[in-house]
């Protein structure tokens, strides 16, 4: 059988592609990006064949630029996401994501003892190391880690 | 220091701790200064705990302040679902000062980002509870007459002890040798570890409580919980091999004083209480000393 190489989602004019997205996490990357709020004109695929990864999601936004604190927010369940820039459908700058220093209002504190998980507070979080993921809470000081991870 | 609240130990610098220790010894010699005159505290218990309560009601009351607050959430509006926020917005409307002891990790911290008063944090869950450090580090200071270059021995439950993990911050501005001496299952935690690492502090670990506290300033005691072990038969190996006894003190420093931040179960035998190294009820006592301190200098009265 012959495969045939076809554009799944088509291309466009101005705005960003992300990419390499962890397919389980598609709606969880639309929901921090606010892209569910927006009037731009939005393409997303998920459950694509990735040699790197298995199953990758993809999110074209039209019209559309992140600010490198934005974008950051997603490097929680999306460090494999990589973004190109398009301009007059040419990428014209590829960018990958950041685990930012202070993360505030994405992860949830493992602790049920914290007050985060007791009262409607928005959660706040110092890196305290990259590999392995460790987060420091700013209210009960323990540490959440990847295994423990929980994305609000 | 003034209107800074106090959270956590890491909240206060080496001089700001040198602050409070040296003005403990002041209040102790001077113990009634109404320097509070006019002033009202507000002591918020959300759960009970007599002694801290009672410390910090009496270092107000010699300070000549009055007090309003509960001694535990039963009797206060909690019970009606007031939530922390609302409690703490409140009663800083009332008040110049809030002492909160509270059932929840990370409660003061929440609540001093709320409240329009500082915020003196009398335990929140298992997270902190600094005064008791500070109290702690008078009772080292005003019995070895310093706090730099002293051998301390840290014994029992030292991986949920939070009292020996901010002893262990506080202390590290001081040069301290540290031994642990801790069954493998109550081990200092590797995240302390590490940070003396980084600081070039040296610190020993031991499972036996042996003679090797012969070379010890201070010997740390704290209680081996039931509650800590998943594994009854584990816990009934170990709850008699760290308890002190009189006859373990013999070879011991003439100025080794033993600390417990109470209360005592059966760790500390009764019979070292006649033993003029016992420290630990002054070191109570010290309580009330190092928190007119802590209250005087967070309202900028001293």
């Amino acid at each position: 059988m012959v495969i045939k190489k076809e554009l799944s989602v088509s291309a466009i004019e101005n705005g960003t592609v992300i990419d390499h997205i962890p397919a389980n996490h598609l709606f969880k990357v639309i929901s921090i990006l606010g892209l569910d709020k927006i009037e731009s004109m939005i393409t997303f695929g998920t459950n694509f064949i990735s040699k790197k990864q298995g199953k990758k999601a993809i999110i074209k936004v039209a019209d559309m630029f992140f600010e490198d604190d934005d974008i950051n927010k997603i490097s929680l369940i999306a460090p494999t996401a990589k973004l190109n820039i398009i301009k007059d459908y040419q990428v014209v700058e590829k960018r990958s994501v950041e685990i930012p220093e202070n993360i505030v209002g994405i992860a949830k504190c493992f602790n049920p003892k914290c007050i985060t998980n007791n009262e409607t507070i928005t959660t706040k979080f110092k890196l305290a190391g990259k590999d392995p993921l460790a987060l420091k809470c700013h209210y009960c000081e323990k540490i959440t880690t990847e295994d423990h991870l929980e994305v609000l | 220091m003034k209107n800074k609240s106090l959270v956590s130990i890491t909240d206060f610098s080496k001089d700001e701790i040198m602050r409070i220790v040296e003005l403990a010894a002041e209040f102790e010699a001077n113990p009634n200064q109404k320097l509070l005159d006019g002033k009202v505290v507000a002591s918020l218990f959300f759960e009970p705990s007599t002694r801290t309560r009672l410390s910090f009601e009496t270092a107000i009351t010699r300070l000549g302040g009055g007090i309003v607050g509960f001694s535990d959430s039963s009797s206060s509006s909690t019970t009606k679902g007031e939530t922390l926020k609302d409690t703490t917005i409140m009663v800083s409307n009332y008040s110049d000062l809030i002492v909160m002891r509270h059932p929840l990790e990370g409660a003061a911290r929440y609540a001093s980002e709320q409240a329009s008063v500082p915020i003196i944090n009398a335990g929140d869950g298992a997270n902190q509870h600094p005064t008791q450090t500070l109290l702690d580090l008078y009772s080292i200071y005003k019995t070895q007459g310093t706090l730099d270059n002293l051998n301390i021995f840290l014994v029992g439950d030292l991986k949920y002890g939070r009292t020996v993990h901010s002893l262990l911050m506080a202390m590290s501005h001081f040069n301290t040798t540290f031994n642990f001496i801790a069954p493998d299952s109550l081990k200092m935690p590797d995240e302390y570890k590490l940070f003396l690492d980084s600081k070039g502090i040296k610190y020993y670990e031991h499972s036996e409580f042996t003679d090797i506290i012969s070379a010890a300033d201070i010997l740390y005691m704290t209680r081996v919980q039931r509650e800590r072990f998943s594994d009854p038969i584990e816990y009934e190996k170990v709850k008699n091999v760290y308890v002190l006894r009189n006859s373990m003190l013999n070879n011991t420093k003439d100025n080794l004083r033993i600390l417990h931040p109470l209360p005592r179960v059966n760790e500390i035998h009764t019979d070292v209480d006649d033993n003029p190294k016992a420290y630990y009820f002054q070191q109570a006592e010290n309580g009330v000393y190092a928190r007119m301190a802590i209250i005087a200098s967070i309202l900028g009265l001293k």
